[in-house]
């Protein structure tokens, strides 16, 4: 059947079926990754035909950048606030949306939404809504955390990209949570509330316990896309006030592409991807583990 | 749950509501403003406009150029969609039902690829495709999407691949069809639930995809919807009421993509999700 016996067939058969994928592939993604350690060591700006090799001064000059770890540093706060914050929203969203109300798939496709919008769009959204309408409630209501733009100031400013993220994301999240709760049999919780088991004990025994894979995969798609985020920082805050709200992602992109920086940029995107990958293995294998004990 | 009271019932439907409400606040205040001159935008921004003027639309339709944004976005997410569905499946096939020892290293490589964030490579995929001359082409933009969205489609066309009994294959071989017959009549057809999940999970991706149209695309009259949206806002930020004007407009096509197509959205959001 499959025993092509010829290179001649065999190569027919991958010209058909293999040739093009594969090309577009070690094109778009292959080699620029191979490029990408290539300029890490050397000081090739991308185009001149001649280069020094560097030994790993791009990494030493990352590393010292003071400007690099306070982004770091930004995008961790970033990205722990706004890991927490999603996943009980989303989960909170969850439980709502399955607890037999009519209308649910309406309320789901209302609180999935924002996820159809692109991120740019997002941040538009929001910038108006954080620099007019809450300066306008905030006046009218003399609240004073709110009379003055939240965008401007650079202590807040990381809770506006923070809100949006959340905001973005919960939804996402709330669609994995509800096919976790629609996986757990109702007969374990007929079971569970014959024996007494309120809501909360119902929540915390039963469905939590049973819901680890749903939480590993939310949790693990939160954590890259909260990582990953530039769009909506980039309209949101475009990294500002004074650069307070440069996540990790829009700084590498400045580094090249604004202070044409190649070498030093591509050791920082490294660095990301390598801490990136760091921390989702160490939270999926983590995760895992959790998993085979429930 | 079997045991939920009334007065429970009541309490989370009001909870539901109200997060609702909360949830679509941001997007009707925008809808709202965008009908209102500059004025009364900075005035009162909660109230709703005393005429309902559509002057805003235009102007931001004209300055915009929302006609050639949408042509652009909709050739480039269809046209890049079509290609991944067709060579993602037919990759898989190829992957799961030629046990050749390379196909195996691919695939690995196709998975481990999966990780490597775009702003990992940004740096020199910019560099070689400007080298290249392929950066300032919507044609190039598209091969692009192919070559990124072929690893996670054919991940997931794979593990359903494996799941189509071989003999299928054997009776339409043995009936004297083709291996491209085999594929486009036979097998494809069954991949038609993946199909789905994977076309809609890449047009979401690419339709609002920023920072690589970004990179690629200089002309103006290459625009995508989300870059002429952000150039347009760059040049119209105090310009409320147009401004918001263009977000209503950015946001109509997929708004209205997913009144056609929620159930399958949401669906295909689960199963990709969970994959």
């Amino acid at each position: 059947m499959y025993n092509e016996k010829t290179f001649s067939s065999k190569l027919k058969v991958f010209m058909i079926f293999g040739f093009v994928p594969l090309f577009a592939f070690i094109t778009v993604i292959v080699i620029p990754f191979l490029i990408g350690i290539f300029m890490t060591f050397t000081n090739w700006n991308g185009s001149s035909s001649s280069f020094d090799f560097m030994g790993l001064s791009n990494y030493t000059a990352a590393f010292s950048d003071p400007v690099f770890w306070t982004s770091m540093w930004t995008t961790l706060k970033y990205v722990l606030i706004t890991l927490v914050l999603t996943n009980v929203v989303a989960f909170a969203l969850a439980l709502l949306v399955t607890s037999g109300l009519k209308g649910q798939n309406f309320f789901r496709a209302g609180f999935f939404t924002p996820n159809l919008i692109g991120g740019i769009i997002l941040g538009f959204v929001w910038q108006f809504i954080f620099s007019r309408v809450m300066t306008y409630a905030g006046t009218q209501l003399d609240w004073g955390f709110l009379s003055a733009s939240w965008l401007g100031d650079p202590d807040k400013a990381l809770w506006a990209l923070i809100v949006v993220g959340v905001w973005q994301n919960a939804g996402y999240m709330m669609l994995i949570y509800v096919a976790g709760l629609g996986g757990i049999s109702d007969s374990l919780l007929e079971a569970a509330s014959l024996d007494g088991a309120k809501f909360w004990r119902q929540l915390f025994s039963v469905k939590i316990p049973l819901m680890v894979p749903a939480f590993t995969i939310s949790l693990f798609l939160t954590l890259q896309r909260s990582f990953m985020v530039y769009d909506t920082n980039l309209s949101l805050t475009k990294g500002g006030p004074f650069r307070s709200t440069e996540l990790i992602a829009m700084h590498v992109y400045n580094e090249a592409f604004v202070y044409q920086n190649f070498g030093p940029g591509q050791a920082k995107a490294f660095i990301l991807f390598a801490v990136v990958a760091f921390i989702a293995i160490m939270q999926v294998s983590m995760m895992k583990k959790v998993e085979v004990e429930a | 749950m079997t045991t939920t009271s009334r007065s429970q019932k009541a309490l989370f439907l009001a909870l539901n509501i109200v997060l609702l409400v909360l949830f679509v606040f941001p997007l009707f205040m925008i809808l709202v403003n965008s009908f209102k001159d500059r004025v009364d935008i900075v005035r009162s921004p909660l109230s709703l406009p005393a005429e309902w003027s559509f002057k805003n639309y235009s102007e931001a339709y004209t300055t915009m150029g929302f006609t050639s944004a949408l042509l652009n976005s909709l050739l480039i997410t269809i046209v890049a969609v079509i290609l991944i569905l067709i060579f993602s499946s037919s990759f898989a096939f190829f992957l799961v039902r030629w046990k050749w020892r390379m196909n195996n290293v691919i695939l690995m490589m196709l998975i481990a690829s999966m990780i490597i964030p775009f702003q990992a490579i940004m740096i020199p995929f910019v560099s070689l495709f400007g080298n290249l001359h392929m950066l300032n082409s919507k044609w190039s933009l598209i091969y692009f999407y192919l070559g990124f969205g072929i690893s996670l489609s054919t991940f997931m066309y794979h593990g359903f691949v494996k799941g189509v009994p071989k003999e299928m294959d054997e009776a339409a071989l043995i009936d004297g069809a083709g291996k491209v017959r085999l594929f486009t009549q036979i097998i494809f057809p069954i991949l038609k639930p993946i199909t789905t999940t994977i076309a809609i999970l890449n047009v979401l991706w690419i339709w609002n995809d920023f920072l690589l149209p970004s990179l690629v695309l200089v002309s103006p009259e290459d625009r995508t919807l989300p870059l002429s949206t952000f150039y347009f806002f760059g040049k119209y930020t105090s310009n409320y009421g147009v401004a918001m004007a263009a977000l209503v407009f950015s946001m109509i096509p997929v708004v209205i993509f997913y009144i056609v197509m929620q159930r399958q959205i949401i669906r295909g959001v689960v199963e990709g999700a969970v994959k």
